[in-house]
């Protein structure tokens, strides 16, 4: 049903219909790019105001979220002993430590 | 050094080789230094590190590389895993849907899973997915148009979703949900 919506210059005039194929379809379209936040506040808004309504929608996105989360976090590797005494002792020798303060002192990492 | 851990982390699943992970990282840190004075203060650090870690092993991996880097995909629809293994999270009365998520697969079988990604899918989907860099950072991490970065990231995706559902195959994780009939008129 179309909504208390003005239409808005460049709308082609379809209606609304939060609850149809077409905006299901458009949002799953826009799944990644939503879950990237790579959108525009409209498109984010409203694909949102879709997933309120549309629990099958929701659960792919849902879906979709936490598997990216478990490939995160699943990914995670913790640093071997020693790499970094290794690569500060490397940054040393390469300072001429213990020489004179130079550029690279101001190196935060 | 508080960018290691995540420098670490891509390295390997760029090299699938720990002591070569090591090498990079190192490398990079030692470029990073000889560089800082070009780096400009208030713009984005990890991003930085990760250009030249990228960068670095590109170059380096292509020098000894004897056959060209494999670039095809298995290419699947998308929500390939939402399909087959969504309604696994009903099997389970009590548990949230993030645990069952969590628990579909292990920490082995993700990183296998990534790791059999061609290289630049198996780069964009890490700097996306493992290290949240927005697309524009990583059309700058890999020096190529943001249209490549959105096409590699959405590709790798599905692939590593083929990746990982064979896996799970392989250990029968697939008899306990709905098969390939699953959700796929969703």
């Amino acid at each position: 049903m179309p909504r208390d919506v003005e239409p808005r210059a460049g709308e082609t005039g379809s209606a609304m219909d939060t609850t149809g194929a077409d905006d299901c379809s458009e949002s799953l379209h826009r799944l990644y790019h939503f879950l990237d936040g790579e959108l525009t506040d409209e498109r984010r808004a409203a694909i949102a105001h879709h997933l309120d309504e549309c629990s099958p929608c929701l659960d792919a996105f849902d879906f979709e979220a936490e598997l990216r989360v478990m490939i995160s976090l699943k990914c995670r590797e913790r640093v071997p002993d020693g790499l970094i005494e290794r690569i500060a002792a490397a940054i040393r020798q390469e300072r001429g430590w213990p020489g004179p303060a130079g550029r690279g002192d101001a190196f935060p990492v | 050094m508080e960018h290691m851990p995540s420098l670490y982390t891509a390295a390997l699943r760029m090299t699938r080789n720990p002591s070569e992970a090591e090498d990079l990282v190192q490398e990079t840190y030692l470029k990073a230094y000889r560089a800082f004075d070009s780096f400009q203060e208030g713009t984005n650090l990890k991003a930085w590190l990760y250009k030249i870690q990228t960068n670095t092993f590109i170059n380096a991996y292509r020098a000894r590389r004897r056959r060209p880097e494999q670039t095809e995909l298995d290419d699947v629809e998308d929500l390939y895993l939402y399909r087959r293994l969504g309604g696994l999270e009903a099997a389970t009365a009590g548990r949230s849907a993030e645990e069952q998520v969590m628990d579909l697969f292990t920490d082995a079988e993700v990183k296998s899973a990534l790791d059999s990604l061609p290289e630049q899918f198996r780069i964009a989907v890490l700097l996306a997915d493992v290290e949240g860099f927005s697309y524009k950072e990583i059309a700058d991490i890999m020096d190529v148009p943001i249209g490549t970065v959105m096409s590699r990231i959405h590709r790798g995706r599905r692939a590593l979703q083929k990746a990982l559902y064979d896996f799970g195959q392989a250990r029968g994780l697939v008899a306990q949900g709905r098969g390939a009939q699953g959700r796929g008129d969703g």
